[in-house]
This record gives structure tokens, sequence and C-alpha cells, in this order.
């Protein structure tokens, strides 16, 4: 089977800023992928990239084993790429706008499925609604949709939840990770990072146009964040744990890999005669990861 | 060629359409003033090709009609949905240039036909008006409105700004389209400019598109469709150039 997307030493420059730099990733068929860095990181350069928006300097992208530039009705045509502004086309109603953008795909009916997408986004009341009528969160959800008019096995989000409420993001995750179920391959860039760690099997971090990080969700956890015992005491910590530990906030953290270290731990606290005000277990998270890993040196690709 | 291309002339032409009041009505009613005023201060003083002026007039102010509203199509999609970041909806699907192309061109075509349909019906009543050789007019009509929209097109693409657009329209448009023998036949001008105008293939749209009502022009209609078809045709390679580099288009 091969790799839903495959990007190849990708280098793209915008005058002195180098936007992408020898950039290589293939994201698997049926993957939940997360794209992550800081602005200005290369993350919607990238994208754009293998939307054909943006033509990279040197290298080669392929979706669904389709070459973006030599093959690109092709490829284009395995992808739908959810823009990250907020834009629409003020001329027409939902519905319009989605049997429009089937037709650019070459579709003629495709109103059983427009109705099925509407109605997986909450959007079956607003089909007759001119697009300039619709809140922000509405129109972002049209933006989905258009993305999907297509069928592609591959969707591609790019901040889909900025600016975004509680109840359209659950509505959005819920669906879009059914679409993922159903063998849709997703990527996705988000700065929530917590979206990031609960949907996506696999992550790249990026850094001013470079990979790094990549790896599962779960070893970036791992080698990059863990465990914490979080106390409050009534005094001061010992001086031997104190070396580990850090403190903000009135509250002591102590690292641990394994749980069975707690009572170690505890017992220590104990023996050094603090009493215990509160007490609780953080848990490893992609927000300390993303932290170290952007501090770090790129040494995080493997 | 179901598809791309159909689908986006369709939305091209219905987005006019759904402004018909701004961008169909309001320019019949300019033109309408035009002949109003020009013809009530000219008739009867002015014959030209022994055509009494505001006859003249007609076919004059139809064809400017025409060509600007083929221009004003095109580019303002264009520029419009540039601002508004929009145009990703045609540039993600798997539309070639060439149907980009054809698809903008068409439009701005339906749209300057409509449009000087429109000024033909609301102006028929003042003058009679022969058509002597109707095949004429239809070619002028597309082929000026197809050079016009794909002018729209150069200029939407290169235009950042509504400003930038609004330069193009009001210092190279307007001059070419007036200064092309609309009000006037450019046999009654000085030499130098009636020179001049032979250099301009606006003049060879107008003088054409007329011969067609009248069967008289100041030039041969077949030099004005060979000048007419030439531009076209090196348009046509220069905008597609234009397209397929990526242009301000794709970075």
């Amino acid at each position: 089977m091969s790799p839903a997307i495959r990007i190849e030493q990708v280098s793209k420059r915008f005058g002195s800023v180098q936007a992408l730099d020898r950039v290589g990733l293939e994201i698997n068929q049926g993957e939940f992928f997360g794209l992550l860095g800081p602005n200005g990181a290369g993350k919607t350069t990238l994208i754009s990239a293998l939307a054909g928006l943006v033509r990279a300097d040197s290298g080669r992208l392929r979706v669904m084993d389709k070459d973006v530039q030599a093959d690109y009705r092709a490829a284009r045509r395995q992808l739908g790429v959810v823009p990250q502004e907020l834009v629409f086309d003020p001329f027409f109603s939902v519905r319009e706008s989605l049997q429009i953008q089937s037709g650019y795909f070459g579709i003629v009916d495709n109103d059983a499925w427009i109705d099925e997408i509407l109605e997986n986004l909450g959007l079956t009341s607003k089909a007759g609604a001119n697009m300039r009528m619709l809140s922000g969160g509405m129109k972002r959800r049209v933006l989905v949709a258009q993305a999907l008019v297509h069928r592609p096995p591959v969707i591609v989000l790019d901040e889909p939840t900025a600016g975004v409420d509680v109840e359209l993001r659950q509505t959005l995750w819920a669906f879009i990770r059914r679409l993922n179920e159903a063998g849709h391959t997703i990527v996705l860039t988000t700065h929530y990072l917590e979206e990031a760690e609960m949907l996506c099997n696999r992550i790249a971090m990026l850094k001013a146009g470079r990979i790094v990080a990549l790896d599962t969700t779960s070893n970036l956890l791992r080698r990059f964040s863990s465990h914490s015992l979080r106390l409050r005491i009534d005094r001061s910590l010992p001086d031997d744990l104190r070396a580990a530990a850090t403190e903000s906030g009135g509250w002591w953290s102590l690292p641990f890999d394994a749980f069975d270290e707690v009572e170690t731990l505890l017992a220590r606290v104990r023996a050094a005669g603090c009493g215990i005000t509160e007490l609780e277990i953080g848990k490893p998270d992609l927000e300390e990861v993303f932290v170290r890993v952007m501090q770090g040196s790129p040494s995080g690709q493997d | 060629m179901r598809g791309g291309f159909s689908t986006l002339l369709y939305k091209e032409v219905l987005r006019f359409w759904k402004v018909a009041a701004q961008t169909v009505a309001a320019p019949v009613l300019t033109a309408l003033l035009y002949l109003l005023i020009f013809s009530h201060v000219l008739e009867g003083h002015v014959k030209i090709h022994g055509i009494a002026y505001t006859a003249f007039l007609i076919p004059g102010l139809v064809i400017m009609s025409v060509l600007q509203n083929a221009f004003a199509n095109s580019s303002s999609s264009l520029i419009q949905s540039k601002v508004t970041g929009n145009i990703v909806f045609v540039l993600l699907p798997p539309i070639s240039y060439l149907e980009f192309f054809a698809a903008y061109v068409l439009a701005a075509v339906v749209r300057g036909c409509v449009v000087g349909g429109g000024v033909l019906l609301a102006t028929l009543w003042f003058a009679p008006l022969g058509f002597a050789e109707p095949w004429w007019i239809l070619i002028f009509a597309v082929l000026g409105g197809a050079i016009l929209g794909s002018l729209g097109v150069i200029a939407g693409i290169w235009a950042e700004k509504f400003d930038q657009l609004a330069a193009f329209q009001n210092f190279l448009i307007m001059p070419l389209t007036f200064l092309s023998g609309v009000f006037y036949s450019v046999h009654s001008l000085p030499p130098f400019w009636q020179q001049l105008s032979h250099w301009n293939p606006v003049f060879y749209m107008i003088d054409g598109f007329r011969h067609g009502f009248f069967g008289v022009s100041d030039a041969s209609p077949w030099l004005s469709l060979a000048v007419v078809a030439a531009c076209f045709a090196i348009l046509t390679v220069f905008t597609l150039n234009l397209l397929k580099s990526g242009y301000k288009l794709r970075a």
C-alpha cells in the first residue's frame, strides 16, 4: 500500500525566508497525523505545497502516489483541504457553494452526499442561507464541507478549530474521527496541543522549516515528558528531593517514570517531616514535549 | 469539457447575474444617458458616412458597453476572489489553466453581450438601425469581449488592491474605449490623431462592429477582423503563459 502522503526533500524559499528546508515525511493511509509547530514554522507552506497552492523550489510531493505537479489533476482529487483563513464566496448560499465545489471536481449530481455532509456538520438548517449571513463558526463548518464534496481519501485541516466554540469543536472532531475510522487519512495542524494529543496517532513537529521531531504520539510523550507527583506541603522540600523537583505557585513537581516510584517519593517527603496538604499526579503532556522539542536541538527526528 | 470548465463558467455567469442591477442594468442606463445627451446635442447637425448621428452612435455605445463590461467581469471577479481569499476554491480543484482561462473569458463575453444586448434594446427606439451584415456584429462583439475579458484576467491577476485595478480601468481601458470612434468617425480627426487611431486595436473592434449595422466603415471589416483576431491570439498566448507560470496565484 502506497503512503497517503510522501514528501521528499522539499524546500521552499520566500525571499530571505527559508520556509521549508529539505522536509521529508511519509504519512500512511488511515493515519490521524498531527503537524505541529509555532507560527511561521512552515506548516501552512507545507500544506500549500501539497495542495498545489505553492510550488516547491525542489523536492517532490505525492498524494496517494500522484505527483502534485506532474499529475496534479489526480493528486488534487485525492486531497481535501480545509484552509486556515475563514474564506467564503458572498454571492452564494451554502448549498450552491457545495454544488459549485462539486462541479469543479467534475461531480454533477452530488446532492445525496452534500445532504449527508450538511447533516453531519449540523448545517442542514442553513443549507439555503447566504454565506454572508452565517456566523464565523458556521462558515468554518462550510469550509470543512467544501473540502469533503469530492470524498477525498486524504483530508488536510489547517487549524480548523482556531477561534471556534466548544460545541463546534466537538461536532467537528466527532465527524473527522468517523471519517478516519472509515479509512480517510487525516492531517491536522493545530495550536491546541491537547487536541493533537487526543486525536493524532503520530506527530511531526516543525521549526523554521525543518522537521525537528517525528514519532508516534505515545513515544513523543514518553521521550520528552514524564509523569510527575505534584504536591503542596507545609514546609520546604528537603534538599535531596529538591534537586530533581520544580516549584511553581506553591506546587512542587517531582518527575517519575513508573508508578511504583510514587510510594518511595512520598515516604521520603514524610521522612523529612513535611505535611502534605494537597496531592495530584500529573500526566505527561504534549505541551511539555512541544516546549522541550522547540527549545532543544533538532535531534528528535528518527 | 464537462466538469471544471463548465462549472466555473456557470459560477462566473451566476455571480454577475445575481447582482444584475449593478452589473447589467446600471451600464445599460449609463449608455442610455450618453445617447440622450449626445443625440440631443448633435442630431441634425452631424452625419457620418451619410448616417444620422443617433443611428451612428448606437452601435458605438453597444460595443463600448460590451468591451467595458467584459473587462469589468473577469477583472472584478478575480480581484474580489483574491482579496477575500476565496480564490482557493478554484485553485484547489483539478482545473487546468486552460479551463480557468476559457471559463473567465467566456463569462466575460457573456456579460459583455448581455449588457450590449440590453443597450441595443434600450436604444433601438431612438433611431432606425439596419442590420446590414449581422455576422460582423456577432463576430466583433464576441472577439472584442474576449479580448477585454482576457485583459481583465491579466489585470485581475496582476492587481493586488482594488485601487490598482481601478487605475488599470481608468487610465487604460476607459481612454482606449472612449477614444476609438464610439462617438465619432476617426476620419473626422486631424491627420495625426487619425494615424494614431489606426494603431489602436479597439478602433477596429468598434469599426468592424459598426460595419455589421451599416455595411460601411472607416476600415475594411476584413482588416478589422485580422487585427482583432491577431490581438486575441497574442493575448491568449500571453494570458495562458501567465496562468501556467502561476504568477501571483500559485506562489
